[in-house]
């Protein structure tokens, strides 16, 4: 019951990180301020429904293979923002083209 | 009822995102969307219970052929080609309409009865498989996968015929300018390990559970573009015998277990005692190849001589 409700909370607030990100994602100005709202609030908002869940899990190895799923997602997010960041640097885009 | 609505919500989004795919502006956008497609399709296989099918969109139909589409509108731009002139929708619009209503009442007018699946669970056992997927594939229907597979040499054939002849026997596709310290290549060394052990642990697993040489072989390959981008490893030249052993190896194997079927009795025909041991041999082959073929199809042609 109290790991329902724990996970209920803590998943509606992962979900809230989410529309935080893509709404920053959306009405932010250029690439590098877009990407900034992107990676921090998604991460964050995985990492809260990853913890969510995790209150769902059988046992440890399904926490561990959450947590596995959380730390995999940041690391190739984190890459994958830099090298973003860096092309959007070289291209001196100010990003307005490409947005979505 | 919650399931109903994530149901909803799903076909809903599949629908918006093949039609941004097709209505897209630039070719970028349209690959982009494509991709999501890609992804909200695995799902939608997930939300079936057709995990074997799930796996493989996700690897093949968003991973592998948004990377080689995205490679192509990498060339279209360098080549200087602009996006292509926007003919008049409509007659494209009315095929692709008429196609779903016949897709669709073909669907409708299936018999309400299990199909295949009663005869192919009774004869699962002896067939070198629990999983009735990888029986079907590797021993019911062998001849379809053998084809499958030599298909995918016959494309990496034709890619490879686009080489100018001053490349050949060059390595092929671009020259990867990583910074040795950077992110790239931290991420290049740290992630190839643990996608080796996901990619080997998805072709063992395929002959029980959901999994299997193409779902794996794409998961490898993957692990080899991210190593070879990232600076760590090169592309073995397109002469190497290695490289070479490694694209037949699947077929080969195939080939061979058939022929030896043949001797006793039936092509293709597994023996049950030994159909475990070859299953999974010619899942192994078959691993091989397709992850060498599909990385070498994302790498392309050599394009600098040797």
């Amino acid at each position: 019951m109290v790991a329902d409700i724990l996970t209920g909370v803590l998943v509606l607030l992962g979900v809230a990180g989410f529309f935080a990100g893509s709404v920053g994602l959306l009405r932010f100005p250029d690439t590098h301020s877009r990407l900034h709202a992107l990676t921090k609030a998604d991460n964050l908002g995985l990492g809260l429904i990853a913890l969510g869940l995790a209150f769902q899990a059988e046992g440890v190895a399904d926490i561990l293979k959450l947590a596995l799923i959380w730390a995999l997602a940041i690391l190739a997010a984190g890459t994958a923002a830099q090298l973003v960041a860096r092309s959007a640097l070289e291209d001196g885009a100010s990003g307005e083209e490409d947005a979505p | 009822m919650i399931s109903t609505a994530l149901d909803l919500v799903l076909v809903a989004l599949l629908v918006a995102a093949a039609l941004a795919a097709v209505g897209a502006r630039g070719l970028f956008a349209g690959v982009v969307f494509f991709v999501a497609y890609g992804v909200f399709v695995a799902i939608a296989w997930l939300r079936l219970d057709a995990i074997d099918v799930a796996l493989a969109e996700a690897a093949i139909g968003a991973g592998l052929t948004g990377v080689l589409l995205l490679g192509a509108v990498g060339h279209l731009t360098r080549a200087g080609a602009g996006a292509p002139p926007r003919r008049p929708a409509i007659p494209l619009a009315l095929a692709c309409a008429g196609i779903s209503v016949m897709l669709g009442w073909a669907f409708l007018s299936l018999p309400d009865a299990p199909g295949l699946q009663v005869p192919v669970a009774a004869a699962l056992p002896g067939s070198g498989s629990t999983n009735p997927v990888t029986s079907v594939l590797l021993n019911f229907r062998a001849f379809d996968t053998l084809l499958e597979s030599i298909v995918l040499l016959a494309v990496l054939v034709g890619v490879w015929a686009l080489a100018p002849d001053a490349a050949w026997g060059g390595r092929p596709g671009l020259v990867q300018r990583v910074r040795p310290d950077g992110v790239l290549a931290g991420f290049g060394r740290l992630l190839p390990p643990l996608g080796l052990l996901v990619g080997v642990y998805l072709v063992w697993a395929g002959t029980k559970q959901p999994g299997g040489a193409f779902q794996g072989g794409t998961v490898l390959a993957a692990v080899w573009l991210l190593a070879a981008m990232a600076g760590v490893t090169r592309a073995p030249r397109v002469t190497s015998l290695v490289l070479r052993i490694a694209l037949v190896a699947g077929p080969v194997l195939f080939l061979a277990v058939g022929m030896a079927g043949a001797l006793g009795g039936s092509f293709l025909g597994l023996r049950p005692d030994w159909a475990a041991a070859l299953v999974l041999t010619i899942e192994v082959g078959l691993t091989l190849s397709i992850a060498s073929a599909l990385a070498l199809l994302v790498l392309g042609p050599p394009e600098r001589a040797a």
